[in-house]
């Protein structure tokens, strides 16, 4: 294990590595991904309330558990960075943040969507979670535009790294507002310690979105960090040899 | 022991400084007067609406006043090399850190509004300017990163302000914002620290 984390290291590698991983991690999301869509939006039974309209779900609710998810790796990759100064870390974290934003976009659009027939408002200023998610897509932009300000690339990753262990602060009281303020948002329905409220069939494909949306991060993300390693190592000999 | 003396030594030094310019003292006070009294303005006058708005107006006027005025914690002494000097002193620099912060909230904070929050304003801000700091034009990036850390201070602090027009117990909402200060003062100079040694690299 520590020798593989070791040997990760090394642009090089980490290219290598990287590239080979891709396809699998990419290829296993999108079976998937189409798996869980069919059982999602075909095999499992109309909601006894909201009718068909809560199928949103299927992406809202695991593009909500990347938006936290993502801000994680984020900061665990700061924190790597801050500590042991790697360089895999610093393009790790650089890369992990826009694609955090645009899962937060996602998850708020589709609330949206899905609060229009079931709310009757699009959005609600009141409700503590939308706030939170809101400021976390802020949290997302404001550590890039951070990342964009300093030259630097090495400085830059340390200052976003301390700016996103700040911010971590954020994530607790997003997961729990809806617990802690009574709002419109409803409670959670899957990660709570007894029996999942939710019917067996609409859970499975549920979970399989959050696997697939889990992997699709992974191999995007390495697919950013690999195109962060060329442009950052442009004018080393390996790079040069690799793209001729 | 010596900590106390070296935290009021430079308290003091800041103090100093802020009342040789005392020009500037009054600019963050003027501009939260002139923003509060542009709402009214801005939207009409109708008695009732304004009373409604007031809490808000209050808080978002002197979060914008804190926001403008931040830069000042460090910027002077980044300026003329002061702040190396502190960070490669042999005390603890969260404690200098801290001086800082608290000179800056009695010349900034403390005349706006005597309040739970401010405070919390001035501590998270060092932390953004700790930041961007050694950046040439940082002021417009500060406030993007440090506005989404204020919105818990805010939706807290209006909503007491709120309650207390309407006469209403607020023991709940100053609880809250004693924990967010607790939370704040021990845990941003640590990182202000880190920002500041990443800036001064």
């Amino acid at each position: 294990m520590w020798k593989f984390i070791t040997y990760l290291q090394s642009a090089q590698n980490f290219y290598q590595f990287s590239g080979k991983a891709i396809p699998w991690l990419g290829w296993t999301a999108l079976i998937i991904i189409l798996f869980s869509l069919y059982g999602g939006l075909v095999t499992a039974p109309a909601d006894y309330q909201q009718g068909d309209a809560f199928r949103i779900i299927y992406v809202h609710v695991p593009a909500a558990w990347m938006s936290l998810f993502i801000y994680m790796v984020m900061a665990s990759a700061g924190f790597i960075t801050l500590i042991w100064r790697t360089y895999s870390s610093e393009v790790v974290a650089a890369a992990a943040a826009p694609l955090g934003a645009s899962f937060t976009f996602l998850a708020l659009v589709t609330g949206s969507l899905w609060g229009k027939p079931m709310w009757g408002t699009w959005w609600e200023w009141s409700d503590s979670r939308l706030m939170s998610e809101l400021i976390l897509l802020f949290l997302y932009l404001g550590f890039m535009a951070l990342q964009t300000a300093i030259e630097d690339r090495k400085t830059a990753a340390r200052a976003c790294a301390v700016l996103a262990l700040v911010g971590v602060v954020n994530i607790p009281i997003i997961h729990y507002s809806v617990e802690w303020w009574n709002t419109l948002h409803q409670g959670p329905t899957v990660t709570k310690f007894d029996k999942p409220s939710i019917h067996i069939d609409m859970l499975i494909p549920l979970l399989g979105m959050a696997i697939g949306f889990t992997l699709y991060f992974f191999s995007a993300l390495l697919a950013r960090v690999r195109c962060e390693i060329i442009s950052n190592k442009q004018h080393t000999d390996w790079v040069k040899r690799e793209l001729t | 022991m010596q900590l106390v003396e070296i935290y009021f030594s430079l308290l003091k030094r800041d103090l100093i400084l802020a009342y040789r310019k005392r020009s500037e003292l009054a600019n963050p006070v003027i501009f939260f007067v002139i923003i509060t009294a542009l709402f009214p303005l801005a939207t009409g006058t109708d008695k009732e609406m304004l009373r409604t708005l007031a809490p808000g107006i209050v808080w978002v006027s002197a979060l914008l006043a804190t926001l403008l005025s931040l830069e000042s914690i460090f910027r002077s002494d980044f300026d003329d090399g002061a702040l190396e000097q502190l960070i490669l002193s042999p005390w603890p620099v969260s404690i200098l850190i801290i001086a800082k912060i608290t000179a800056h909230w009695l010349v900034t904070g403390l005349p706006l509004i005597i309040m739970l929050g401010t405070p919390v304003l001035s501590l998270i801000g060092s932390i953004g300017v700790a930041l961007t700091v050694g950046l040439r034009r940082g002021g417009l990036l500060m406030s993007l990163l440090l506005l989404p850390l204020y919105i818990p201070v805010l939706i807290f602090g209006t909503s007491a302000v709120g309650d207390v027009a309407n006469g209403m117990n607020i023991t709940g909402q100053l609880y809250i914002m004693g924990a967010l200060l607790v939370l704040a003062l021990t845990l941003s100079p640590i990182a202000s620290v880190a920002a500041l040694r990443i800036s001064l690299n």
